[in-house]
């Protein structure tokens, strides 16, 4: 396994490496693999390369470096860094600059982190395999033949080659944790409100929120804590105080939704069971758990969602920014440029949440699905009364073939552990649990555990406890 | 779904769609729906007015902004057609003139 951000930390401050000779071997693991992976759509290698070295010159202050000092970091294509391209992967912003920093970004910065590359996704995030990217798919760099998961693919599979130790994603259903279990990786969806929102290239404003993906648990809780808390420029991020404190516990009573568990691959299920008999074998406590409306929540998901992204989309017009394609009049300005500018699924996605939102259906879908929203957060409350943690398996398959989900329906059903979390605002941690074999090669699975709002403390907690870190 | 319903859809939606993708919409469309509309067995009454969740959107104070043309250029400079610091767009509302 590569070197975590703490590894590199530590080796640097021993003195038995310089940033820049480790920026150096990471932009080498970077141009072995790139090639073959199509992790990024944009890399600074140069520019990386003098910050890392200018990033030495402060080595003598040890221990009193920014937490981030000299780290190589990826960000996911839809997060903005001014002077860079945000693309989101898709030819309507081809060539749009970012004019401003994410707040994620500049908190990231401002910790002496360094930005190697943007990496590719589904385009606006619109997709479980990275397949959806207008410009290349990303592939599985554990085996070329499979997706990396996404729509965060390009950032699992930076800090899966090896060429980051951290990539941000985004998560609206499960576009960190799907990835993060398909490479191998850790990956984190914050509570809801917990980091900042501004600079993101919105999907569906009530479920987007950025992560880490990171090879240790204990990275993704340094890169969190860095990155998380209120934003004045997006008032959505929440106060201290806003939420009651999620105790760390010595042992944990852990709920399992068995009856959710049917439809899920043999092998994929025995990962799962070998993961809860460590975690009994740790102490902790695990009990059978029934969340009925946690199944209904992926068809809460697809109607609450492409109806945000229906009115998040509407902003690509071809006047401010992006692509303009000229039509004969303005209207068929509208209709040309987002006719050539969006993909298939982005398309998809924008029709579907028109006709949900539309008058006559409204309440029938939205209105329903908000419903069932609210009754799943009451839900969840019930179950965080008698349980610390759910936990799943984090994906019912491990990375599948690249044009193996042709409809779109079956790609959806990728997401069915993961969008709980989205609609419900809980925090979830993927944690790799295991590897199953397909076709003589080892897959990575992963573990998926969720807890109360504002519980991101406990789910590292259990997440080092369980990886013995 | 009808072919007409999709073509009604792209037009609310300010898109221009190929005969091709109708067509692949309108097989897709009804199989997506149905399989969403399971939400309503689970909730089938009015029972509450739809209540948002504890973190809502807030408007903060109308204060520090920004200073003057500190982004002005950066942002005209990605519009596809300005004049000066203008955006330009085709005429909205036509003339007899044309």
């Amino acid at each position: 396994m590569a070197d975590s951000i703490l590894d590199i930390r530590a080796k640097v401050l021993r003195g038995d490496a310089t940033f820049k000779e480790v920026m150096q071997e990471h932009i080498t693991a970077l141009e072995a693999r790139e090639p073959d992976v199509h992790a990024y759509v944009d890399t600074f290698k140069d520019e990386a390369l003098a910050a890392a070295e200018a990033a030495d010159q402060e080595i003598a202050k040890g221990d009193a470096l920014p937490p981030l000092w000299g780290i190589p970091i990826a960000l996911k294509g839809n997060i903005l860094m001014r002077g860079k391209r945000a693309t989101a992967s898709s030819k309507i912003l081809e060539n749009y600059v970012a004019p401003y920093d994410a707040t994620v970004t500049k908190r990231l910065r401002d910790a002496g982190a360094i930005v190697l590359g943007i990496t590719n996704m589904d385009e606006f995030a619109m997709g479980s395999s990275n397949e959806n990217s207008a410009f290349y798919p990303t592939k599985n760099p554990l085996d070329l033949s499979r997706v990396p998961g996404g729509s965060s693919g390009g950032s699992a599979a930076a800090v899966a080659m090896g060429s980051v130790p951290v990539a941000l994603g985004t998560d609206t259903g499960g576009s960190i944790r799907l990835p993060a279990s398909f490479c191998g990786l850790v990956g984190l969806k914050p509570t809801y409100g917990g980091v900042s929102r501004f600079g993101l290239i919105a999907m569906g404003s009530s479920l987007d929120q950025a992560g880490p993906l990171t090879h240790t648990v204990k990275d993704a809780a340094l890169v969190h804590r860095i990155i998380a808390g209120k934003d004045p420029f997006d008032s959505t991020t929440y106060d201290e105080g806003t939420y009651l404190e999620v105790p760390k516990k010595e042992v944990y009573r852990i709920g399992v939704p068995y009856h959710l568990l049917e439809g899920i691959e043999a092998d994929v299920r025995e990962v799962f069971d070998k993961s809860v008999e460590k975690l009994k074998a740790q102490g902790h406590t695990i009990v059978d758990i029934s969340v009925p409306l946690m199944k209904a929540g992926l068809a809460a998901y697809y109607i609450v969602m492409p109806a945000e992204v229906s009115s998040n989309m509407a902003r690509y017009d071809g006047v401010r920014f992006g692509l303009h394609v000229d039509g004969k009049d303005l209207l068929d300005d509208y209709k040309s440029t987002r006719a050539e500018g969006f993909g298939m699924e982005v398309k998809r996605r924008i029709l579907l949440g028109t006709y949900v939102l539309s008058a006559g259906y409204y309440d029938a879908y939205y209105g329903t699905a908000e419903r069932v929203r609210d009754l799943m957060r009451a839900e969840f409350a019930e179950t965080f009364t008698k349980v610390d943690v759910i936990m799943t398996p984090t994906a019912p398959m491990p990375a599948f073939k690249l044009g193996e989900k042709g409809d779109p329906l079956s790609m959806y059903l990728a997401d069915v552990f993961t969008v709980s979390a989205n609609l419900t605002g809980v925090p979830a941690l993927s944690i790799p649990a295991g590897s199953v074999e397909r076709d003589g090669v080892h897959l990575p699975v992963g573990i998926q555990c969720m807890a109360p709002h504002n519980g991101e403390e406990r789910l590292f907690d259990l997440g080092i406890g369980y990886q013995g870190e | 779904m009808k072919r007409e319903d999709i073509e009604a859809l792209a037009e609310l939606a300010r898109i221009k769609l190929t005969p091709a993708e109708t067509e692949r919409f309108q097989g897709e469309f009804d199989a997506i729906l149905e399989y969403v509309s399971a939400i309503k067995d689970v909730a089938k009454e009015d029972t509450s007015a739809p209540k948002v969740g504890t973190i809502h959107n807030i408007f903060r104070e109308d204060t520090d902004p920004t200073p003057a043309d500190a982004y002005t250029e950066d942002l005209l400079a990605l519009a596809p057609k300005r004049q000066g610091r203008y955006l330009e767009v085709k005429k909205v509302l036509p003339t007899d003139h044309g």
